[in-house]
């Protein structure tokens, strides 16, 4: 049992050094919440050929908000632009997600959002920590995705929105 | 390897049979190693191994409609004070599972989470900076027949421990879910004003009595009902949840014993609980209210589990979670037992370039926290140290148990500069919830009141480059008393990271004035990061949702590495 570990990862490895030539990743299938409560597939959503940002959030977190309400400020640009849709997942579970939707409309946020309140889509994207951001293109292939926010990464995530779109 | 060998021959043998859908593989790995130093003046805790070591990876293969998924851990030993329940110690397979995921069915075997409603009576959940986990291993299946209902339906055993491999503990879970969504369900029969949905939830648990003195039910079940209303900006909710008789350390348990009887035949009492929300929101603009309470809602699937371990439903705490470092000091934590809570939130954006806007707007974010201990007609029975209450909602008694009042504002004050401001008042009585620790890693007596002030800059330098900063002052005459904080980050977009903290006990008349100075540094690229921290942590307490884990003082170096593929 002592290497599992370390075989998982170079299993790990040598599967998606393998898979990462010939097949690009699709949104998984997994089930959120529309802020009104109904149920959504994951694997459903789309922006008509147009790409995509899905980033995760939760209220709780401040670097979440800050990357958030960043992008807020140029967002109108963004969709004029190059039609971009970003949609906010977030991870908040029943101790805020009552915050969720007066924060939003307290930002003036235009983003779509769900509540992915038990995790499952968080996990079937494989992510670790919040706020982590992930770019979709037009055909609904995962191109790009990063983890934490510093002020400035959202003008590297519009030059690969730009990089899309040429 | 042995367990994953089925795994990979069933994927061998799906590529087969499906290959117009290509394999898909995605996962995420962390691992970190802390080197413990001595350091007695603040009783930081080295462990006999010195180093520590855990990780986790989770590989998630998918192919069309089939998924599969396994996650192995490892903890050589775990860090100190980690996990939040019973050890995990060695390393093995924590989570595998095997998952079809049709359109109106969705089955899965093995491990899985599940949550239903608001969590009341189910949420199994995990989190692994916490060192929580409570998966469930069994089976679960998930029928959506038509639009806008659900239906939900699981049997299994929940992890206690890990072991070279994740345990089951032994108790047996089951539970059903059903969810209408009525708009969508009557969607050619009414035209509804507003969005509605309604649901329901049983639980219950078998565990075998070993116990040769109380006679402890073997079946518990527990229910619930909720309701959720959305029409535009107004949203209005609320899930009332029962349980039957369920006596363990967390809960209250015996009520009104005559003199003349036994102890062990007091009379066990059930649990119930109830939450609401409404809130109200346009742009710009948000406002919330929430009201909880509850009365004996532990229910875990395990009768003699700790506090952090083998949790069924999940009981959040109605404060705001705070990421301010010093406000960090005062965590609340859910009292099972008993408890009454309201909180009110405020989110306002003020207009940009109004008088009190500026020229780019304001934020203006408030919220209020009260946690008031029930009207408990308390009956100690002192040999089986354990008291009593009769359950009931929404009563009134004398201690408060926690209450904070926080404001907080911020503003773009030019392109370059960002700022905010807050100030944040906190009661927290640490007789009940203790949360506080001294320097001998002790919960400390009585109430604490605190005041607290946190101004953060943000300061763009020039094109990906950034400095934030925070000071942050906390003033109080228990616990440890005062407290200064300096925070600073140097931040260069998208890869680099260095910052400072140094947090500063200097009014402690009663005892040293410590320093606690970190230095940490660090490098993204994409998903993958690696960061390096050095310093001394102080003792306290790590929370998330309703459930803390006590981190004892410790002096070292912590090299980390995460990464999503």
């Amino acid at each position: 049992m002592k290497y599992n570990l370390l075989l998982a990862l170079s299993f790990a490895l040598l599967i998606s050094s393998v898979s990462a030539q010939d097949v690009k990743k699709t949104i998984p299938s997994a089930t959120v919440k529309s802020l009104d409560g109904k149920s959504f597939n994951t694997s459903d959503f789309n922006n008509d050929g147009k790409p995509m940002i899905i980033n995760f959030w939760a209220t709780w977190c401040a670097p979440c908000k800050k990357e958030l309400n960043n992008i807020a400020e140029v967002y109108e640009d963004w969709v004029d632009e190059t039609g971009v849709k970003l949609i906010a997942i977030s991870i908040d579970d029943a101790r805020s997600q009552s915050r969720v939707l007066p924060y939003i409309n307290g930002s003036s946020w235009d983003y779509e959002v769900y509540i992915d309140e038990n995790q499952d889509f968080k996990r079937s994207m494989g992510v670790n920590n919040v706020p982590h951001t992930f770019l979709v293109d037009g055909s609904g292939n995962i191109v790009y995705q990063h983890n934490n926010y510093a002020p400035g990464d959202e003008d590297e995530l519009f030059e690969k929105i730009i990089g899309l779109l040429n | 390897m042995k367990k994953i060998l089925p795994l990979i021959l069933f994927l061998a043998g799906l590529n087969q049979a499906y290959s117009q859908n290509p394999l898909q593989v995605r996962g995420n790995f962390s691992i970190e190693a802390q080197y413990y130093q001595e350091d007695s003046a603040i009783a930081a805790v080295v462990p006999d191994e010195q180093i520590a070591l855990q990780g986790f990876g989770n590989i998630i293969l998918t192919k069309g409609k089939f998924e599969t998924g396994v996650r192995f851990e490892t903890y050589l030993p775990a860090f100190v004070g980690y996990p939040a329940g019973a050890p995990w110690e060695g390393t093995g397979i924590g989570y595998r599972y095997a998952k079809y995921n049709g359109d109106k069915l969705e089955i899965t075997v093995g491990n899985f989470y599940e949550q239903f409603g608001s969590g009341l009576v189910l949420r199994t959940w995990e989190d692994r900076g916490l060192g929580v986990d409570y998966a469930l291993d069994g089976i679960r299946v998930v029928a959506r027949p038509i639009d806008g209902v659900t239906i939900k339906g699981l049997y299994g055993k929940q992890r206690f421990n890990f072991d070279n491999g994740f345990q089951n503990g032994d108790g047996i879970v089951r539970g059903a879910d059903v969810e209408f969504n009525l708009n969508q369900l009557l969607d050619s029969v009414i035209n509804f004003k507003g969005q509605w949905t309604i649901g329901g939830s049983f639980v219950s648990k078998y565990e075998q009595n070993r116990d040769p003195v109380y006679d402890f039910p073997e079946n518990v079940g527990s229910g619930s009902v909720r309701l959720k209303y959305q029409r535009g900006g107004f949203q209005i909710g609320g899930e009332y949840a029962y349980i039957s008789t369920n006596p363990s350390s967390l809960n209250s348990n015996i009520v009104d014993i005559p003199d003349s009887l036994d102890p062990s035949v007091g009379i066990f009492q059930y649990g119930q609980g109830l939450q609401m929300n409404t809130n109200y929101s346009k742009k710009g603009f948000g406002i919330g209210l929430t009201a909880s309470s509850m009365s004996n809602m532990a229910l875990q699937s395990q009768r003699n589990s700790g506090p952090f371990d083998s949790w069924i439903n999940y009981l959040p705490p109605t404060s705001v979670l705070q990421t301010t470092l010093l406000a960090q000091f005062y965590p609340y934590a859910t009292q099972p037992n008993g408890e009454v809570s309201f909180r009110g939130d405020l989110f306002y954006n003020i207009p940009k370039k109004s008088l009190l806007g500026g020229r780019y707007g304001t934020k203006l974010e408030v919220s209020y926290t009260h946690i008031q201990e029930p009207d408990f007609p308390v009956v100690d029975d002192f040999e089986a140290n354990r008291k009593g209450i009769e359950p009931t909602l929404f009563s009134w008694g004398d201690d408060t148990y926690y209450e904070d009042f926080n404001a907080k504002i911020t503003r773009r004050v030019s392109k370059k500069f960002k700022a905010s401001l807050m100030y944040m008042y906190i009661q927290y009585d640490n007789d009940v919830v203790l949360g506080a620790y001294d320097y001998n890693n002790n919960p400390t007596k009585g109430v604490v009141f605190a005041d607290l002030i946190a101004f953060e800059g943000s300061w763009k330098i020039k094109k990906g480059h950034n400095l934030r900063f925070e000071l942050q002052a906390l003033f109080t005459e228990q616990h440890l008393q005062d407290w200064f904080a300096v925070v600073a980050e140097y931040t260069v977009s998208p890869h680099w990271f260095l910052s400072v903290v140094n947090q500063y006990n200097y009014g402690n008349a009663d005892g040293d004035q410590f320093n606690f100075p970190v230095v940490s540094s660090g490098y993204i690229n994409g998903s993958n990061r690696i960061s390096v921290t050095y310093g001394r942590q102080r003792a306290g307490v790590f929370c998330v949702g309703g459930v803390c884990r006590v981190v004892p003082a410790s002096n070292g170096l912590t090299i980390s590495l995460t990464s999503s593929f």
